[in-house]
């Protein structure tokens, strides 16, 4: 029943918009989904989602309540320093990035005006007039080469100093106008800049519990590991936003405690809804699902430059042994795509469509590992609860493999010290990588022979090649061919299984409208504070 | 008082003082065994060998440990419980608000379920083996016999989800009359009334039958008291002791041992604030933690070994 809505594509969404837009009764439409192979629970689920889109213009007012589901005594409004869920929410709510990602993962200017460069390597940033700080100071570049720069001191800590080491020369040319010099051209800047760690605090900004920045709403509230409250900034500088009074965050770590809120009506809206959770919501009336693909996936990380990763037949087979659309149905319970070993996932705009999953082949698999001479060998993987279900695909693994005599050794870790002890170390073990917006980003860190976070150890001169001229081209047609073939390279020759992109499900009340998916994540890539509006 | 007692008093504020320092050790090794340090735990996955080493430095992370164990005990008393590394509040700020809801609720929590677990333990002793006693027996067994998550999401599901009667969460902070605190504390508070009072209730049952058998009892009784003054002036001063203790070590449980009930109802109390303290390797905090939590069950326990003391003829 669930994982019928999760085969729903944004074209089924268009034909049923065209329908109501016609005037369609409810009756004519669940007939339509009907034949759609929806079912009826999950029918009026998407009719709630496609009426959304055709409804009246937003209502202004009321007080909104999410909740996330992770928060610790870490929480933090300072940008450099976010690293869960919860930090993205509340930094969205209060201060602006210069650029931002739109639905579609196009880039779209926000505090910036626009981005100009001849060689990819000298950027100018001219920015929007007219914006202040919640405490009345107006924006400035010094604000913006400020923010920037903070991410290259140690002391500070931010989450993304390795991305931000590019950039090496900041110029406050004038009032509004910042010149941004790379080590390397980068045509993706703009897009980097879009992430969540580079909004734009006030210059000379120590002290980030006041929370002063831009954004659609003032903070009146925040207890680390509890809860913060933000209200409706007054003199936002887009016009008509945001809609919502008042926007209350807070954490509920159990799942059906959270989904519970959700239900009794304490809450508006529930972040990261377990597949269990998703029956009961659909039993209710009220109550809607929306579902994000935004590239967050579990990987098999098979290390090439040790036993067994070293022979080439051993990852060959398991490339093979690796049942992917098994895994999106049981260990994620059909809520995920079926991935094809490369990091890009289907909501960026350099998604190579063309490269197919590589099809279950339990007979191939065991021709390779014969080859191999491993055959019957136990071979140890390392899973934990760290990775996202990693333990679910290591059994299905472990079961293909037993069915043609390769024994797998799955061995459960605890996940508290798992990417310290055991990612990137172990043989044969699982990772978890978040969405990241580029490809170039996701290369670098990933699978670069310089990168930190070399999964399987994989080294190309060619692929390295590649990349730097990717990055440094400004022609967009040319960027795509070398992206779709740098992915083919990593889905055939590096040890990274990737065998779905999982996603991310958002439950909320149907009272809540203004809901888009955004290839950054879930909660409308954790900005949805300034969107969302109540019905009244 | 006499100087007996007395003696026999100190003796036990100086065993609970050494104790107190003890705890503290092993928590700190405890700490200092796992794996990863604040620095790489803040970094979470974006933590590279350098990214790591700026922050230490920038942390003032780089002493050896034992130092700065060391040296959070001399600020302990001075009465300075430090500063939190994960976000560099005074850990004193970051528990106060956390302690006064614990204590709130441990208090109410207490103020309900003592009464109710000593009467029902009481009368059980007295009518020793009718249909009522035997009921009590049963049902308290049955309460101990569920884990208190369970309890804790029936009540959810029922009074929150499909009555609509309550609250799910219990926002502490948006009580604003007696009938919102009501509200709020009602399902917390009878989970864990549930949870401790079985064990009470058994307890108070047990000591008192006890002390009914004895043969000052039975004199009371040939002498002519009535049955009800027989129980509570006769035999139940000599069972306080007993039952003393098991409503001290109830109620400890009340000050750390609540991690379920917080986080079903999402109530911001100690006991979840130490959880993200391990999860984060912040010393102070943790140590901070540890020490309520142990002060409070050395006070407890000490409060109802002097009560057991004075009760007591024979040591008094």
């Amino acid at each position: 029943m669930t994982d019928k809505i999760t085969n729903w594509t944004s074209a089924d969404d268009a034909m049923v918009e065209n329908a109501i837009r016609r005037g369609a009764s409810r009756r004519e439409l669940l007939k339509m989904l009907l034949a759609g192979g929806a079912a009826v629970a999950a029918g009026s689920l998407v009719l709630g989602r496609a009426s959304q889109a055709v409804a009246a213009e937003p209502v202004s007012g009321g007080s909104f309540k999410a909740a996330g589901w992770s928060s610790s005594t870490a929480d933090t409004l300072d940008p450099a320093k976010a690293s869960l869920s919860t930090d993205y929410v509340r930094c969205c709510s209060l201060y602006n990035r210069l650029t931002f990602l739109d639905k579609d993962g196009v880039t779209q200017m926000e505090l910036a005006e626009s981005f100009d460069s001849k060689d990819a390597k000298t950027w100018t940033v001219k920015l929007r007039k007219g914006v202040t700080f919640h405490d009345g100071k107006d924006l400035t570049a010094d604000d913006v080469v400020y923010s920037l720069k903070r991410h290259l001191d140690k002391a500070v800590g931010s989450k993304v100093a390795k991305i931000a080491a590019q950039m090496t020369g900041f110029k406050a040319v004038d009032k509004s106008t910042v010149e941004i010099t790379l080590a390397d051209p980068n045509a993706d800047l703009p897009t980097i800049l879009a992430l969540h760690h580079f909004m734009i605090v006030a210059d000379g900004t120590t002290d980030f519990s006041k929370g002063n920045g831009t954004g659609a709403f003032v903070l009146q509230t925040f207890e680390p590991g509890v809860r913060s409250v933000v209200t409706k900034n007054k003199n936002y500088w887009k016009s008509g936003k945001p809609y919502l009074d008042s926007f209350e965050f807070i954490a509920i770590t159990d799942d059906s405690a959270r989904v519970n809120a959700l239900l009794s009506g304490d809450i508006n809206f529930a972040a990261a809804i377990n597949p269990r959770s998703m029956k009961l919501l659909e039993s209710q009336q009220g109550f809607e699902l929306s579902k994000t693909t935004a590239g967050n996936y579990t990987d098999l990380n098979i290390r090439l430059d040790m036993d067994p990763g070293s022979k080439a037949d051993f990852v060959a087979g398991m490339k093979y042994l690796v049942n992917r659309e098994q895994i999106v149905k049981s260990a994620l319970r059909g809520l995920g795509e079926v991935g094809n070993d490369q990091p890009v996932s289907p909501a960026n705009i350099f998604h190579n469509a063309d490269l197919k999953p590589k099809a279950f082949d339990p007979d191939k698999a065991k021709f390779h590992f014969q080859k191999s001479g491993l055959l019957g060998q136990s071979i140890p993987v390392i899973a934990s609860d760290a990775a996202t279900s990693s333990i679910d695909m290591a059994v299905i693994i472990q079961a293909a493999g037993a069915d043609i005599g390769m024994k797998l050794d799955v061995q459960r870790v605890p996940s508290d010290g798992y990417w310290d002890n055991y990612w990137l170390k172990a043989p044969v073990h699982f990772g978890n990588i978040n969405p990241r917006p580029t490809p170039d980003i996701l290369f670098s860190l990933l699978y670069a022979s310089s990168a930190p976070w070399n999964e399987s150890q994989y080294k190309s001169e060619k692929f390295d090649k590649l990349l730097v001229e990717a990055r440094g081209s400004l022609d967009q047609a040319k960027r795509k061919e070398i992206y779709n073939q740098m992915q083919v390279m990593v889905s055939e020759e590096a040890g990274t299984i990737i065998p779905a992109y999982i996603s991310n499900v958002d439950a909320l009340s149907s009272k809540v409208k203004g809901l888009e998916a955004n290839p950054l994540g879930g909660m409308m890539g954790y900005a949805m504070a300034e969107y969302l509006w109540l019905e009244a | 008082m006499t100087s007996g007692v007395l003696n026999l008093v100190l003796k036990r504020l100086g065993i609970a003082a050494i104790t107190l320092l003890i705890v503290l050790f092993a928590v700190f090794f405890a700490t200092s065994m796992l794996p990863g340090d604040t620095a790489s735990i803040l970094l979470g996955q974006a933590a590279t060998p350098e990214a790591v080493a700026g922050l230490r430095e920038a942390m003032h992370l780089n002493d050896p440990a034992i130092l700065r164990f060391l040296r959070w005990l001399v600020g302990l008393l001075h009465g300075d419980l430090g500063t939190s590394y994960a976000n560099e509040m005074p850990v004193a700020a970051l528990i106060g608000g956390r302690l006064v809801n614990t204590m709130k609720l441990a208090g109410i929590t207490a103020l309900l379920s003592v009464p109710l677990a000593l009467t029902l333990g009481i009368t059980a002793a007295m009518l020793r083996g009718s249909v009522y006693d035997r009921t009590v027996t049963v049902l308290s067994i049955g309460v101990i016999s569920v884990p208190e998550f369970m309890v804790a999401t029936l009540a959810v599901l029922l009074f929150a989800v499909y009555l609509r009667w309550l609250p799910a969460l219990s926002s502490v902070n948006e009580a604003h009359s007696l009938t919102d605190l009501v509200r709020i504390y009602a399902m917390p508070v009878i989970t864990l009334t549930f949870v401790i009072s079985a064990q009470m209730i058994r307890m108070t049952r047990a000591a008192v039958i006890e002390t009914l058998s004895t043969p000052y009892v039975e004199m009371a009784l040939l002498k002519g008291a009535s049955r009800s003054r027989m129980v509570l002036r006769h035999a139940l001063p000599n069972a306080l002791g007993p039952i003393v203790n098991a409503i001290a070590l109830s109620l400890s449980y009340l000050v750390g041992g609540v991690i379920i009930v917080e986080t079903i109802f999402n109530y911001p109390g100690i006991a979840k604030l130490m959880v993200d303290a391990v999860a984060t390797r912040d010393l102070p905090l943790i140590q901070s933690c540890a020490m309520i939590f142990c002060l409070g069950y050395l006070l407890l326990i000490t409060t109802a070994d002097i009560v057991a003391i004075m009760s007591n003829p024979r040591l008094r």
